[in-house]
C-alpha cells in the first residue's frame, strides 16, 4: 500500500474506505458471531461461557481487522470475512434454535 | 510476501495511529490522572475534613441520615470512607423517577453525619468520567472510547509486527539525532511498558464487554439480559415490596457480622433494597481495593428486618475471576502508594508513546516538504491538532484546576463552570495553535502550562485556607501531594520548553539540516 500524499488515485481511496468498513463493521459482525458460537460450545455454566465468549470476541475482532489490511485487495478482505462469517452464522443459528424449547 | 505483510501493518499502524492519536492521547492522559482521582477530588474540595476513619460509626451516621432524608426511597447505597477517600457518601433512588437521573448523592461528614458543605466541584471525577465518556451522552462516549481502545490494540499489535527486531532496537537509543531519536524513544517506551499498554487497552474492552458484545448474552439467555446480570452479580435482583412497613435493623450491628467473612478485609459498600419494608434486604460488599480481582461474588446479603443471612459470599468461577482481574488491573484500586505511582508513570508512558508517534508522523513529512518548499494543508492541520491535542490539553487541565481555586467557593453551579473552563481553554488553544507557527505554538502553550501548574501551590495559598504550610502542618499529605505534583509537572514542562527552544534554534541553522544523514531503513 502506498501512503504518499497527493499521489493516490480515487480507486485507491475507495479501496481503503472499503477495507475500513470491512474492518470496523465486518470485523464486528464476525466477532459477535464467533462469541455466540463460543458461548454455546464452551462446556461450562452459561454465565461463565458468555463471559468467556465476550472476552475472546475482541481477539477475533483484532485478527479480523489485521486481515482486512493485510490481504492483497479490498475484495479479498471482504471474501476473507464472508467465508468464516457464513460458517459461524450457520453454526450460531443451528446452536441457537436447537436449544430453544 | 512477508515484507509486503510488514509494510501493510506499518501502513495500518501509521494511519490508525494518526486518525485516533489525539483522542487516544486525551483518553490516556485523563485516565492516567484518574489513578489519583480521589486525591484530586480531595484537593478540589479541601473543605471536606480529614477524619480518623471509623467505617462502622460512619455506617450508623449514614443510616440515620438516610432514614431522615430518603425514608421512602426503594434503594440506598452507602460508600464507606477509607484511607484514600475519607468522605462518607450516600446515594438513593427517587421512588418516582427511573433511569440514571433518579439517583441523588450526598457527601456526609463521617463523624457528625451532617452533609458536608464543600465547594461544588467534580474534582478527579471529571477526568475519570471524561476518560471514558468524553463528555458525550450515554452510551455514545463509551462506544467512541471503546472504538479508540480497539484502534489502540490494533496499533500496538501492528507496532510489534512492524518492529521485527523489537528487543534489539530497544537497546539502541541515539539521543540528539532528530527524528531518529524520536523513533528510538517511541520504540523504547513502547517496549518497556508494553505489558501495561496491552493490559490497559484490552481490559478497557473487557470492562465494557456487556455493552460492546451483547450477542452471546442475547442468544444464550434468549433476550433476557436481566437474567444474565442476576446470575453473575448477586444482589442484582429487583425485590417486590411486601407493602407492610417494618423497621430496618441496625446496620452497624450487621457490619460486624459481615466483616467476619473477610477478617483481614474491609467493607466497601452497603446497599439496602426496600428500606422500611418487610421485604427489605441489606447487602455488604467487600472493598474493591482488597483484592486485585474485582469479585462481584464477594458480598453477603441479610434480611433487612430480622438480620438473618440470606446469601453468603460465593466463589467465582474461573472466567469471572479472569474478567474481574482485568477490571481490577485496569482500575488499580488495589494499589498502594508505590504501585499507584508506578501505574501513573506507566500511564504517562502510554501517553508519551502516542505523543511521540504523532510528532514523528508530522516530522518525517515536514522534512520531505521542507526541501520542496510547499506546505500542504493536511500537514498544517496535523500540526495544529498536535499542539492543541497535547500542549492544549495539558493547558486545559491546568485551566480546570485554576478555575477550581479562582471561582468563589460558595458560587452556585461552579462545578459546571470548572468544566466549561476546561473546554474553553482547550478551544482557545486550538485558535492559538492555528494562528501561530508550529514550534512557537508549542513553546508558548507549554510555557503557559508550566507556569500555570507550577503556580498552583501559590494560588492555593492565596485563595484558600488550605495552602501548603497548612496542609503540611496538618499532616494532610494528599492535599500537599497534589500541590507538589502540580509543581513537579510544571518544572518538567519547563524543562521540555527549554529543550524545544534549543532544538528550534539548531534547526534554524541551514547547515545543520543539510548535515543530517538520511537513514535508509526508517520505518513508518
Amino acid at each position: 500500500m502506498r501512503s504518499r500524499i497527493g499521489e493516490v488515485s480515487t480507486s485507491y481511496r475507495w479501496a481503503v474506505a472499503s477495507r475500513v468498513v470491512a474492518a470496523v463493521f465486518g470485523g464486528y459482525v464476525l466477532a459477535a458471531l464467533a462469541s455466540v458460537c463460543i458461548a454455546w460450545l464452551l462446556p461450562m455454566a452459561r454465565g461463565e461461557a458468555v463471559v468467556s465468549a465476550m472476552m475472546l470476541s475482541f481477539l477475533v475482532y483484532l485478527v479480523a481487522v489485521l486481515w482486512c489490511f493485510a490481504s492483497h485487495s479490498a475484495s479479498r478482505a471482504w471474501v476473507g470475512l464472508a467465508i468464516p462469517g457464513l460458517v459461524l452464522a450457520a453454526l450460531a443459528g443451528l446452536l441457537h434454535w436447537q436449544h430453544l424449547p | 510476501m512477508r515484507e509486503g505483510f510488514r509494510q501493510a501493518m506499518a501502513w495500518l499502524h501509521t494511519w490508525a495511529g494518526l486518525v485516533f492519536g489525539w483522542l487516544l492521547f486525551a483518553i490516556f492522559l485523563t485516565g492516567t490522572l484518574s489513578y489519583f482521582k480521589d486525591e484530586i477530588s480531595h484537593w478540589a474540595q479541601p473543605e471536606i475534613p480529614v477524619r480518623v476513619v471509623d467505617a462502622q460509626a460512619s455506617l450508623a451516621q449514614a443510616q440515620t441520615y438516610l432514614e431522615a432524608n430518603a425514608g421512602n426511597s426503594p434503594r440506598w447505597f452507602i460508600s464507606l470512607p477509607d484511607a484514600r477517600e475519607p468522605a462518607l457518601s450516600v446515594m438513593w433512588q427517587d421512588p418516582n423517577k427511573r433511569g440514571r437521573g433518579a439517583f441523588t448523592r450526598h457527601t456526609l461528614d463521617p463523624q457528625t453525619g451532617q452533609r458536608v458543605e464543600a465547594r461544588d466541584s467534580r474534582g478527579g471525577d471529571f477526568f475519570y468520567r471524561f476518560h471514558y465518556e468524553l463528555q458525550m451522552g450515554y452510551p455514545w462516549g463509551r462506544w467512541l472510547s471503546s472504538l479508540a481502545a480497539l484502534v489502540m490494540l490494533v496499533t500496538l499489535v501492528t507496532g510489534i509486527i512492524t518492529h521485527k527486531k523489537i528487543f534489539k532496537e530497544f537497546f539502541t537509543f541515539r539521543p540528539g539525532k532528530g527524528s531518529r531519536s524520536w523513533l528510538d524513544g517511541h520504540n523504547a517506551i513502547g517496549v518497556l511498558v508494553l505489558p501495561f499498554h496491552l493490559m490497559i487497552t484490552y481490559s478497557s474492552l473487557v470492562i465494557f464487554m456487556t455493552m460492546l458484545m451483547p450477542a452471546s448474552i442475547n442468544s444464550r439467555y434468549d433476550g433476557d439480559t436481566q437474567a444474565f446480570f442476576s446470575e453473575i452479580y448477586p444482589g442484582n435482583q429487583r425485590l417486590a415490596a411486601a407493602g407492610q412497613p417494618a423497621p430496618l435493623v441496625n446496620l452497624a450491628v450487621l457490619y460486624d457480622r459481615a466483616l467476619q467473612q473477610w477478617p483481614d478485609g474491609r467493607i466497601g459498600r452497603v446497599s439496602v433494597q426496600l428500606p422500611g419494608d418487610a421485604n427489605a434486604q441489606v447487602q455488604f460488599s467487600r472493598h474493591n481495593g482488597d483484592t486485585v480481582s474485582r469479585d462481584p461474588g464477594a458480598a453477603i446479603t441479610f434480611a433487612g428486618t430480622t438480620g438473618a443471612v440470606l446469601e453468603l459470599p460465593r466463589d467465582s468461577a474461573a472466567p469471572m475471576v479472569v474478567a474481574g482481574t482485568f477490571y481490577g488491573l485496569h482500575m488499580g484500586l488495589f494499589a498502594g502508594p508505590v504501585l499507584r505511582w508506578l501505574y501513573f508513570f506507566c500511564g504517562l508512558g502510554s501517553t508519551l508513546l502516542i505523543g511521540t508517534g504523532l510528532v514523528m508522523w508530522l516530522g518525517k513529512r515536514q522534512l520531505k516538504h521542507a526541501r520542496s518548499g510547499v506546505r500542504p494543508f493536511e500537514l498544517r492541520l496535523v500540526d495544529v491538532l498536535n499542539v492543541a491535542g497535547m500542549a492544549g490539553l495539558v493547558l486545559a487541565i491546568a485551566g480546570f484546576m485554576w478555575a477550581n481555586r479562582l471561582l468563589p467557593a460558595t458560587y452556585p453551579e461552579r462545578a459546571g463552570l470548572e468544566v466549561d473552563s476546561f473546554f474553553l481553554v482547550w478551544l482557545l488553544s486550538i485558535v492559538h495553535a492555528a494562528v501561530r507557527s508550529g514550534s512557537k505554538a508549542w513553546v508558548e502553550q507549554l510555557s503557559l502550562a508550566a507556569i500555570a501548574l507550577a503556580g498552583l501551590p501559590l494560588l492555593s495559598l492565596l485563595t484558600t485556607d488550605h495552602g501548603l504550610p497548612v496542609s503540611i502542618a496538618a499532616g494532610d499529605w494528599v492535599l500537599a501531594g497534589v500541590d507538589f505534583s502540580a509543581l513537579g509537572c510544571g518544572l518538567v514542562l519547563a524543562w521540555v520548553v527549554v529543550k524545544i527552544r534549543r532544538r528550534a534554534a539548531l534547526a534554524a541553522l541551514p547547515a545543520m539540516r543539510a548535515a543530517r544523514p538520511v537513514m535508509p531503513n526508517e520505518v513508518h
